[in-house]
C-alpha cells in the first residue's frame, strides 16, 4: 500500500481549509469596518436639518434636500424610461426571435454592452442626450443617461425570469387558439413579474450609486433649488458625496459620509425589498 | 433504412364517407432525422383514434402536427397535407391560431395555468371573445369534464392545489370550454393512477358523442379499451391502420402482432 | 362553431384566412424595436467617440499618442503621450489585482466547498449587496480611512496615492470575484469530487488539484471581468489618486488614470471642439477598446466552460 505521508497531507489540508475561511471573514471584516467607519463619522450630522437643508459653504448649514429629491426625480424617470423598454427587449428575446443569428448578436451585444465603463455612458449622454438633443443638464438628460446604462442588466435579469417560466404554460395557452401576445400578457408576464421585478430594483439600486455618467453630464453643479420638472437641472445623492469628499475639510468629508449613510440606506432597503420579493415568490412556488 | 417494411403493402388505407382530418404523404423531420416517414391517415369524426408505438416512434410529432404545435419548434419540418375538412392546415392563407381553436389539445403533464380553476377554464373563450355568461360556461365545460362536483365549491382556488387527475381533467375542461371539434390528446393518462386513469377514459367514451378524439398513448390496454380505429407507427413509419378490434386481434402485419402481443417495445 | 358533427358548411374556410393581425404585428415591431435599441447604443457609442477621436488624430499622430510618455494637454507645451495614464491605471490595475484575485478565489473556495449551507445563505446576499455599494463611496473609504493609515505607517506616502486608491479598488471587486468563483466552483459536477476523494485524496488535493482546475474558465473569467472593472472604475481613483499624469511604479506617488482624467476635464470648461476637448474622446476610446477586448476575452472563456458541462 502506498501510505503517501498521510498526516502531513491532512495538516495542509486542514490548513488551507483554515486559510481560506480566514481570509473570507476577514475579508468581510474588513468591510465592516469601513461601513462602521463611515456610520461613525457620519452620525454626528445625521438629523433632520442635514435632509431638508441645502448645500452650503458652512458645513454646519449643509444638507442634502436638493440632492434627495434629485436623485429621487432622477431614478423615477430612469425608472420610466428603462423598464418598459427593458422588458419589452427581454420579451421580444425570448419569445419573439425567430432567426437565431440576430438574437445571438443582441445578446453578445448586450452582454459587452454590460461591461462598457460607465464614464463612457457619460460621454455618450453628454452628447447625445445634452447636445444633440439639447436636454441640457436636465433631469431628463440624466435618466436617459442612467438608462442606458442599467439597461443590459435588465434585460439580462428579465430574460432569466421570462426563461423559468415553464414552456407548458405556454403550450396549453398555445393550443387553446391564442395569438403570442395574449399567451406572453395573460401568462408569461404574471408568472415571470416577481423575478423582473427583483431585477429591476437591483438596477435601480445601482443607477442610485453610478456617480461618473452625472458627473460627465454635468451635473455637479451647485443646485440649492429642488427639481419641479424633467427639464430642471439637478444634483444628486453621490454627486454630492463626491462633491463633498474632493474638498480639503474634515467636516466636509464627515458631510459625504452623512450622506453616505443615507445613500447605503436607500439602497439597502431597495435590496430588502428584492430580497423579500424573491422569498416570497421562492416559498409559493 | 426500414427495408424489411413496404408502404405500399402496409398501407391498407381506411377511407371515411366524411374524414376530419386527413393526412397526406407527411414527413416531419427535426434538421435532418425524419420522425413521421410519408404517412398517410383519415381521422373518422366523432370517434376515437388511437396512434400507438413504441417510444420514439414520432406519434406525438404526428399529433402535433395536427393542430400546428409543431410550429413552435423551429428545428421541426413538414412536408406533405394536412386536411381538416378538406381544408390545408398549412397553407399559406391559413391561420395557426383559427387552427387551435378548432383543434384542442390535452397533453402529457397535466399544465393548468397557475391561476383559479374557474380562470383556467374561462381564459380561453373570453381571450377569443366569447361574450356571454363567462361562469355558465365554466359549469358547463366542468360538468362535460366530470370534474364540477369535486370543484364547484371552491372555483377561486389555485388550480394547482388540485390532484394530478383532477388537474389532467381540467385541462380538458380547458379545452372543451373553446368548443373544438377535435380533441388531441398525448399520453394523456402517463402521468396519472389507475383510477383517475380509468375516470378519464370512461370522460374519453362520453366525450366521443360530440367531440373527435386522437389519442396518442403506448398504453396498448388503454387504447384497446376507449378507441375506434388504431394507427400503429414504428420508426416514423405508419405500419397498420384500422379498426381497433381487427388490429389487436387480427393484425394485418407481422410487427403489429410482435407488438401487441407485447413482443417488443 | 357548435358542437356536434354539424360538418354541412365544411366548404367556407372554416379556418379564416389569416387576416394581417394589426396589433400583433405592430406589438411585436415596438418589441423588435426596444431589443434593436441597444445595437444602436453600441453604434452611437463607437460613432460618438470616433467623431471626435478621428480629428484628435489628425492633430496629434496616433504613434504618439499610444507611445508618448508625456501628458500634458492642458498646459504648454502640450504633449499628447498617453502611457503615463495608462501605466496609472495599470498601477491601480496590478494592485488590485494581486489583492483581490487571491482573496477572492480563497473566499470563492470557502464559499464552494467548505462553508456549511446556512453560512453560505448568509454571506452570499450580503456579497451581492457589496457588489452593488457605489464607487464614490469607495473613493471616500480611500481617503478618509485607507490614505491616513498608509500615511501613519508609510509617511512618505502622498496624501493622494495609488495604493490607497489601489487597495479600494481591491475590496470593491472582492466580492464580484468571490461570488463568481463560488458560482464555477459549485457547478463542478460532484461525481469528479467523489472521484478524487475515491482515490485517497484530502479535501486540499482534491480542490486545488481536481476541483478548481475543473472550474478554471469559470474562475479565469471573474478575474478577467474583476480586472475589466478596475480598469474602468472612476470615482475612486478620481478621489483618492490624484490628478498628476506619472510614469510611477511607486504606489505611494499621487498619479491620474485615464478615467480620472475624463472627469478632470469634464469638471473644468473646456469648449467643445478644442483639442483638450478632443482628447477625452481619444482616452475614452482606449478605454473603451480595452475593456471592451477584456470582455470579449471573458466570454469567450466562459463559453468555454459552459460547452464543458452542460
Amino acid at each position: 500500500m502506498i501510505s503517501g505521508n498521510l498526516e502531513k497531507r491532512h495538516k495542509i489540508a486542514r490548513a488551507f481549509r483554515v486559510l481560506c475561511a480566514t481570509v473570507t471573514w476577514a475579508s468581510i471584516a474588513v468591510l465592516a469596518v469601513l461601513l462602521a467607519h463611515v456610520s461613525f463619522e457620519g452620525f454626528r450630522w445625521l438629523d433632520l436639518g442635514f435632509l431638508t437643508s441645502f448645500p452650503s459653504r458652512f458645513p454646519e448649514q449643509a444638507g442634502i434636500k436638493s440632492a434627495l429629491m434629485g436623485t429621487l426625480w432622477l431614478i423615477s424617470f430612469t425608472a420610466l424610461f428603462s423598464v418598459p423598454v427593458g422588458v419589452a427587449a427581454a420579451i421580444y428575446l425570448e419569445e419573439y426571435a425567430e432567426d437565431s443569428r440576430v438574437s445571438r448578436f443582441i445578446e453578445v451585444n448586450i452582454a459587452n454592452l454590460a461591461g462598457v465603463p460607465s464614464i463612457v455612458y457619460g460621454i455618450l449622454g453628454l452628447v447625445i442626450f445634452v447636445r444633440f438633443f439639447a436636454l441640457g443638464r436636465s433631469v431628463v438628460a440624466g435618466s436617459l443617461t442612467m438608462s442606458l446604462l442599467i439597461l443590459p442588466v435588465i434585460i439580462i435579469t428579465a430574460r432569466e425570469a421570462i426563461r423559468a417560466v415553464p414552456g407548458s404554460i405556454r403550450q396549453a395557452a398555445f393550443a387553446l387558439g391564442t395569438t403570442r401576445w395574449q399567451v406572453v400578457r395573460a401568462h408569461v408576464l404574471p408568472s415571470a413579474l416577481p423575478g423582473i421585478m427583483t431585477g429591476v430594483i437591483l438596477a435601480l439600486s445601482r443607477a442610485i450609486g453610478e456617480t461618473a455618467p452625472l458627473v460627465m453630464i454635468g451635473a455637479l453643479t451647485y443646485v440649492a433649488f429642488v427639481p419641479e420638472g424633467p427639464m430642471d437641472a439637478f444634483t444628486a445623492l453621490p454627486i454630492q458625496i463626491f462633491n463633498w469628499a474632493s474638498r480639503p475639510q474634515q467636516e466636509f468629508h464627515q458631510l459625504a459620509a452623512a450622506a453616505i449613510v443615507v445613500l447605503l440606506t436607500v439602497m439597502l432597503l431597495m435590496n430588502a425589498i428584492a430580497v423579500i420579493i424573491r422569498h416570497r415568490t421562492e416559498r409559493t412556488r | 433504412m426500414n427495408t424489411d417494411v413496404m408502404p405500399e403493402e402496409v398501407h391498407d388505407a381506411m377511407t371515411f364517407e366524411k374524414p376530419i382530418l386527413e393526412a397526406e404523404n407527411v414527413t416531419i423531420r427535426y434538421v435532418d432525422q425524419p420522425a413521421v416517414r410519408d404517412v398517410s391517415l383519415s381521422i373518422a369524426a366523432n370517434k376515437i383514434t388511437a396512434i400507438i408505438g413504441p417510444s420514439g416512434c414520432g406519434k406525438s410529432t404526428l399529433l402535433r402536427a395536427f393542430n400546428r404545435m409543431n410550429d413552435f419548434i423551429p428545428e421541426a419540418n413538414m412536408s406533405g397535407h394536412i386536411l381538416y375538412l378538406g381544408e390545408d392546415l398549412y397553407s399559406k392563407n391559413t391561420d395557426p391560431v383559427e387552427v387551435r381553436r378548432r383543434i384542442g389539445m390535452v397533453f402529457q403533464k397535466p399544465n393548468p395555468f397557475p391561476k383559479s380553476i374557474s380562470r383556467n377554464v374561462s381564459w380561453g373563450p373570453s381571450i377569443n371573445g366569447y361574450a356571454g355568461e363567462s361562469s355558465e360556461r365554466v359549469e358547463k365545460s366542468l360538468r362535460k369534464a366530470a370534474l364540477w362536483d369535486e370543484v364547484k365549491d371552491r372555483l377561486n382556488d389555485s388550480a394547482t392545489g388540485l390532484s394530478g387527475g383532477q388537474q389532467q381533467r381540467l385541462c380538458i375542461a380547458r379545452a372543451l370550454a373553446m368548443e373544438p371539434e377535435i380533441i388531441l390528446m398525448d399520453e394523456p393518462c402517463s402521468a396519472l393512477d389507475p383510477v383517475s386513469t380509468s375516470r378519464i377514459e370512461d370522460l374519453m367514451l362520453e366525450l366521443k358523442e360530440h367531440y373527435t378524439i386522437v389519442i396518442v398513448t403506448h398504453n396498448m390496454q388503454q387504447a384497446a379499451r376507449v378507441s375506434d380505429y388504431t394507427a400503429f407507427l414504428e420508426n416514423g413509419n405508419l405500419i397498420e391502420y384500422g379498426e381497433t378490434d381487427q388490429v389487436f386481434t387480427r393484425p394485418a402485419q407481422k410487427r403489429t402482432e410482435e407488438y401487441v402481443t407485447g413482443r417488443f417495445g | 362553431m357548435g358542437q356536434g358533427p354539424s360538418h354541412s358548411g365544411a366548404a367556407d374556410s372554416l379556418l379564416k384566412k389569416r387576416k394581417f393581425r394589426l396589433k400583433e404585428e405592430a406589438i411585436k415591431t415596438i418589441l423588435f424595436l426596444c431589443a434593436i435599441l441597444s445595437v444602436v447604443t453600441t453604434i452611437s457609442i463607437i460613432v460618438v467617440l470616433g467623431k471626435e477621436t478621428f480629428p484628435f488624430f489628425q492633430d496629434v499622430p496616433i504613434l504618439d499618442f499610444l507611445f508618448g510618455t508625456e501628458w500634458t494637454p492642458l498646459l504648454v507645451p502640450r504633449s499628447f503621450g498617453v502611457l503615463p495614464l495608462v501605466s496609472g491605471t495599470l498601477l491601480i490595475v496590478v494592485g488590485a489585482a494581486l489583492i483581490a484575485i487571491p482573496i477572492g478565489l480563497a473566499s470563492g473556495i470557502y464559499l464552494a466547498e467548505y462553508a456549511s449551507d446556512r453560512v453560505r445563505s448568509v454571506v452570499k446576499p450580503i456579497l451581492e449587496i457589496l457588489v452593488g455599494i457605489p464607487t464614490v463611496v469607495y473613493g471616500y473609504f480611500a481617503i478618509s480611512f485607507v490614505t491616513p493609515l498608509l500615511r501613519v505607517v508609510f509617511p512618505s506616502t502622498n496624501i493622494f496615492n495609488a495604493a490607497s486608491a489601489s487597495i479600494v479598488v481591491s475590496i470593491m471587486v472582492l466580492p464580484m470575484v468571490a461570488s463568481l468563483c463560488d458560482d464555477a466552483i459549485r457547478a463542478v459536477p460532484s461525481s469528479l469530487r467523489q472521484g478524487a476523494y475515491a482515490l485517497g485524496a484530502t479535501s486540499f488535493e482534491v480542490t486545488t488539484r481536481v476541483v478548481v482546475p475543473a472550474s478554471l474558465s469559470g474562475v479565469v473569467a471573474s478575474f478577467v471581468l474583476a480586472i475589466s472593472r478596475a480598469i474602468g472604475e472612476t470615482m475612486a481613483v478620481t478621489l483618492a489618486a490624484g490628478a498628476t499624469p506619472n510614469m510611477t511604479l511607486n504606489p505611494l506617488e499621487s498619479i491620474q488614470t485615464m478615467t480620472a482624467y475624463i472627469v478632470q476635464v469634464s469638471l473644468g470648461d473646456t469648449p467643445a471642439g478644442s483639442v483638450e476637448y478632443q482628447t477625452i474622446f481619444a482616452v475614452a476610446t482606449l478605454l473603451f477598446v480595452i475593456t471592451l477586448s477584456m470582455n470579449v476575452i471573458a466570454h469567450r472563456v466562459l463559453r468555454r466552460f459552459r460547452e464543458v458541462y452542460e
